[in-house]
């Protein structure tokens, strides 16, 4: 192992470690808090949550967003839920269970300490979401409702309709309007953070732009959080908000930190599929459709372009049914996208560009209104009958979700089966993080999404919001203090030392350097080529070939932007397509770093398929060489990465094959 | 008496005002539709002018009269200053506004109001200014005075009926008095639900019959009030 | 599945830089695919302004997916366009026919400044949530979850105010720019739930205050709010919060 990788994990029995750690770990008077600026960057659920915890501590916050108001931040489209081992159905939930299918679900990637941690403090978000005034689904007794999700066996999803992000952002956005409204916390909303400033070794503030009128600024800290959510728009098409970008990330990992598991990507299964050219994001279908739909394709190539409801049953390939009948249709979604993938690859995909696959209700229609049927007395009841009524049920259960694709396809799903397809979605990989959260460089630490820590390989349902709330709210206020407890006697870090200032000229000469090439091609289409690539070569499965090739492109893709990138109008105003421009450049970037690591990971591990390491089809995972966190660290522009590597140890956990068949 | 300075100028607190003097003014009309139906009584009048007397002497009556004109007064000048706030508060006109949605009365209450105020100040001059400050003298205006035996004993009265028939000869007045009762119908329609909206007396199983009281109340009062000048005017009473 | 495509004709609000105090431009867009979103549809727009070198349309989007709030455009006269319960970027052009003239501009309200064509400052409901939209409890403070029970109509009623998404159609769509849907929504919402209900005397007062002092109008019960909000909240919550201002003005002690 890397000797700067320090996990610093505490001793101790596992269920032991977070609590002993927490009882004996350095703590900071408020008296000294008061005098400790932190700077939070970021305020989806991890950001807006840390920094209203760190401001109710007594810190002096100021927070970052590019958003025009913090309640803008990508975690509220989130649709399905957030689990919690509180065990409120008495179906054998616990710490433990919640912990062991995390990391199971992550393909044996992530770090034991982390997830158990994560799976404790998981209660506490539910008691402490719960008193903020987010209305979670509830039974007739009042009490809070559950609902399961794929790849687990216990109901410990607690959910808000399906906006369950949503509700849970604006609860983390309503204390961090508290705390703004009581001075803790300076709220600077369309500022984008465009590098970290360090000072003797340490992260000790940030440059930001201002996007109303691109003013330079210099913001110092004694510390610095970053809260940035993920990387999939790397891709171009996601589910990811247009403007959720990977800069913060990547402008500190060229100042030092080091960035893990790139090439770990969610490929989400049911997202509505791609309808054109000018197409700008995929929208996702909640996971919890899957419970009820059936997925095909037609057996033969010829009836792909039929109206689906002609295709007979003995036509009709329920592949995830033939190929997993353990699980179904309820396999984890690396499992279901990448079998989408083979259907297709064979042909047999639908739609108008071959690219989708059914999601059926018709059964589950038939099987509730024989139910409605039978529970009404109705003997009798007619196929027409039946039908209307099973629609009502699957209207109460999805109504919200068939009525957004409607909105989109302008098809009936009730009548037509759905067309989906597997659209990037989630990034587990980011930023490299001890057990405090704190990154390679001293005083820079890493929240939800844009840390790499808990997921491993591959993300379970309704964990994302898990973890960044329990990063926010319960991780970073203590963990935080293990730095910060050395710092009490470090005076007001100012912005005009000589380190913010050539940072701000860097920065500066950075933005002239686009505006100046003033070429002949617009930022868009250099990011939909980006994509392009990356999916092709770096998507739902890779090889060796491919991603060497891959690499190739996106360094003449870069030589490309950086020679005929057309930027219009100045710095010093409004101008979206300056902030998109230095994203994408950031984005062209990264896309190598992820080839890179796809390339060292020379094994199929949750979302990241290499071809050459299968078994009839199956994910090759290889313990024995791969066990490890790929944290990589930058050396300079258009040179290779330094790799170390973060061996995984599982003491509490047997590493297994995950099968679903 | 600061806080309660500041919550009659808070935009809630001066909603209530014109919901609370809007209702007293809708408790008022039918007060009042009552008294001038007997305009409608082939009785020569006698029924209505004593009954315009008693207002005219009754203490209890000219009390309340100072009220009502008070809040006549309060709800117009509230009601200009809102739409003045209004007006302040929102941006550039759009070049395009549908507001398709929304109802044609809803949007032009101030346009309403500001009809149904000079109607008030017409109504007044023409009937309420005459009886009070002018002597009646001038038969070929309508202002005559009438004898009538009350209780056994003979009374001269101002014949107020009389006034009010001549008045609606006049095919101008009769037209003002109808435009402004179908302005008052709209004024209605919006405002009489809208006032229990602003109390924030809102409820599942009541709002929908408060809302169907308050049309019909605005349909039946002002075409009752209209049928009085339509009447005289076409000569089925009072001639 | 052959897709179907339009030629529309744009009016669209220009503001700041070479535009100035701002003035409707016209711009044509030929082979438009009725399945594109109203959002792609400008995004074409903007490759062919860029590709003659012209600034490019500003207009602020994010998610696309029709919950964060951000899209912001009145078209033909319709905050989020002529599709109910629908945001500007879940709008598709299949809503339009061929040879249309569509009319586009920012939301407009004193409170919602312009700041570039399409794109407008709301920050004024970012104060109003400042002065009290939240529960006042700190991390780590809480009681266990199930600790009290809510019952369910009730919870259903406080998420049906919750959904809002801060978008501001409702004041784009007010003839009086009033804030009172915004508002009344999160108080409603906040006061509906037992945890909640403790502070909300308080609250309404505060939340009221501050949306006056940012400048909004004041609701005449038009209920443009409710045609046009894209999460389709009611006006009910603004006779609640009515009701619950007076009750707190007149009947308690509290004063913001």
């Amino acid at each position: 192992m890397s000797d700067i990788l320090k996990s610093n994990v505490p001793e101790g029995p596992l269920a032991e470690k977070w609590v002993n750690y927490r009882g004996t770990m350095p703590l900071v008077a408020p008296n000294n808090k008061r005098n400790i600026e932190i700077i939070v960057v970021g305020t989806g659920l991890a950001g807006a949550s840390a920094a209203a915890t760190l401001g109710e501590l007594g810190y002096k916050v100021k927070c970052f967003t590019f958003h025009d108001s913090p309640r803008r931040a990508h975690s509220i489209a989130a649709q399905g839920g957030i689990n919690a081992a509180k065990n409120y159905q008495n179906d054998g939930d616990s710490v433990y269970r919640l912990f062991y299918d995390t990391i199971k679900g992550g393909d044996y990637r992530s770090r034991e300490a982390n997830v158990h941690r994560l799976a404790e403090v998981s209660r506490d978000i539910i008691d402490q979401c719960a008193a903020q005034g987010v209305p979670f689904a509830r039974e007739y007794g009042g009490l809070l409702a559950n609902r399961s999700f794929g790849g687990v066996q216990v109901s410990r999803t607690f959910y808000a309709r399906g906006q369950t992000g949503q509700q849970l952002l604006i609860g983390a956005y309503s204390a961090l309007s508290r705390q703004i409204s009581r001075g803790s916390v300076k709220m600077y909303n369309r500022h984008e953070m465009l590098d970290l400033v360090k000072i003797d070794g340490k992260a000790r503030g940030i440059v930001t732009r201002n996007l109303l009128n691109g003013k330079i600024e210099s913001h110092a800290g004694h510390c610095v959080v970053l809260a940035t959510g993920g990387y999939g728009n790397v891709f171009y098409l996601s589910t990811n908000a247009m403007n959720s970008n990977v800069s913060a990330a990547w402008r500190a990992h060229k100042k030092g930190v080091f960035f893990a598991n790139p090439c770990y990507t969610q490929i989400h299964p049911t997202c509505i599929p791609v309808s054109g050219e000018y197409q700008s994001k995929l929208t996702l279908m909640s996971e919890s459709l899957r419970n009820d739909g059936r997925v095909w394709v037609p057996k033969k190539k010829e009836d792909c372009k039929k109206d689906p409801t002609t295709i007979p049953e003995e036509d009709r390939d329920y592949y995830l049914e033939r190929i997993y009948p353990a699980f179904g249709n309820l396999v984890p979604r690396d499992v279901a996208s990448r079998a989408a993938k083979y259907v297709t690859d064979e042909g047999r995909g639908v739609g108008a560009t071959g690219l989708a696959v059914y999601l059926d209700f018709a059964s589950a229609i038939e099987r509730y209104g024989k139910s409605e049927a039978n529970s009404k007395g109705m003997n009798n009841a007619t196929p027409a009958q039946i039908t209307e009524m099973g629609e009502a049920v699957v209207k109460a259960k999805y109504g919200n979700l068939f009525h957004m694709y409607e909105k989109i396809v302008d098809e009936n799903p009730y009548k037509t089966p759905m067309k989906i397809f597997p659209a990037v979605h989630y990034t587990m990989g980011g930023v490299w993080v001890d057990y405090n959260l704190q990154t390679t460089v001293p005083g820079c630490f890493a929240l939800g999404e844009a840390n790499f820590s808990d997921h491993g390989a591959n993300r379970l349902g309704a964990s994302a919001l898990m973890q960044g709330l329990a990063d926010g709210y319960f991780v970073i206020p203590y963990t935080i203090g293990t730095f910060l407890a050395n710092e009490i006697r470090t005076p007001q870090i100012s912005s005009d030392s000589p380190e913010f200032k050539a940072a701000e000229a860097e920065v500066k000469a950075r933005i002239k350097g686009v505006l100046d090439v003033n070429g002949n091609q617009s930022v868009e289409s250099f990011h939909r080529r980006l994509g392009r690539i990356m999916w092709d070569y770096c998507g739902m499965s890779r090889n060796a070939e491919g991603l060497t090739k891959a690499r190739q492109m996106i360094r003449e893709l870069r030589a490309e932007f950086q020679s005929d990138v057309f930027v219009p109008g100045s710095n010093d105003e409004y101008n979206p397509e300056l902030e998109k421009a230095l994203r994408v450049a950031d984005f062209l970037e990264l896309g190598e770093l992820m080839i890179c690591d796809a390339l060292d990971r020379n094994e199929s591990c949750g979302g990241h398929y290499r071809e050459e390491y299968n078994e009839n089809g199956e994910a090759l995972r290889r313990d024995d060489d791969y066990m490890y966190v790929a944290a990589w660290e930058y050396t300079q522009d258009n040179a290779d990465w330094n790799l170390h590597k973060e061996e995984l140890d599982y003491e509490n956990i047997e590493v297994k094959t995950r099968s679903y068949k | 008496m600061n806080w309660f300075i500041q919550f009659l100028t808070s935009s809630i607190g001066r909603k209530l005002i014109m919901s609370l003097t809007g209702l007293f003014l809708i408790l008022f009309l039918p007060v009042h539709l009552v008294g001038n139906l007997q305009l409608l009584m082939n009785d020569g009048g006698e029924a209505f002018n004593v009954y315009a007397d008693m207002m005219g002497h009754n203490a209890f009556i000219q009390f309340t009269a100072k009220g009502l004109y008070f809040f006549i007064l309060l709800h117009a000048v509230q009601g200009v200053i809102i739409y003045m706030k209004n007006k302040n508060a929102s941006g550039q006109k759009y070049a395009k506004s549908t507001n398709a949605n929304a109802t044609w009365a809803s949007k032009n209450m101030i346009w309403l109001g500001l009809l149904l105020l000079i109607f008030i100040f017409i109504h007044m001059g023409d009937f309420w200014f005459a009886m009070k400050f002018q002597e009646w003298d001038q038969a070929e205006l309508g202002r005559e005075m009438i004898a009538y035996n009350i209780e056994g004993q003979s009374v001269e009265l101002k014949n107020l009926y009389a006034k009010v028939n001549y008045s609606f000869t006049n095919p101008l007045i009769v037209g003002v008095y109808v435009l402004s009762m179908v302005g008052l119908m709209f004024h209605l329609l919006h405002g009489f639900a809208s006032a229990f909206q602003t109390l924030g007396l809102n409820h599942k199983k009541y709002t929908p019959a408060i809302e169907l009281l308050g049309k019909l109340y605005s349909i039946i009062i002002p075409l009752a009030f209209a049928i009085i000048p339509i009447l005289h005017y076409a000569g089925v009473v009072g001639k | 599945m052959a897709e179907k495509t339009i030629n529309i004709k744009l009016k669209v609000w220009r503001q700041g830089g070479e535009f100035g105090g701002g003035k409707l431009v016209d711009y044509s867009l030929d082979d438009v695919g009725t399945d594109m979103s109203f959002l792609e549809m400008f995004d074409v727009l903007n490759e062919k302004l860029i590709a003659e070198k012209k600034t490019p349309v500003s207009f602020e989007h994010d998610c696309r997916e029709g919950i964060c709030g951000t899209c912001s455009m009145v078209i033909n006269g319709q905050p989020h366009g002529p599709m109910k319960g629908t945001t500007t970027c879940q709008l598709h052009m299949r809503s339009f026919n061929d040879g249309d003239t569509i009319v586009v501009e920012p939301f407009r309200a004193k409170s919602f400044p312009v700041i570039r064509d399409l794109v407008v400052d709301r920050s004024s409901f970012d104060a109003i949530i400042q002065a009290g939209g939240y529960i006042s409890v700190n991390t780590g403070q809480a009681q266990d979850a199930n600790a009290i029970p809510v019952e369910k109509d009730v919870s259903d009623a406080a998420f049906d105010a919750a959904t809002c998404i801060g978008c501001g159609a409702c004041v784009a769509a007010c003839p009086n720019s009033a804030a009172m849907l915004f508002t009344s929504a999160k108080v409603s919402h906040l006061s509906t739930l037992p945890q909640g209900k403790v502070e909300s005397s308080k609250r309404v007062q505060a939340m009221v205050n501050q949306m006056d002092k940012e400048g909004f109008g004041m609701c005449s019960n038009i209920k443009a709010c409710e045609a046009e909000c894209p999460k389709e909240i009611s006006v009910d919550n603004i006779a609640l919060m009515n009701r619950q201002y007076l009750a707190s003005v007149l009947g308690s002690d509290k004063q913001a």
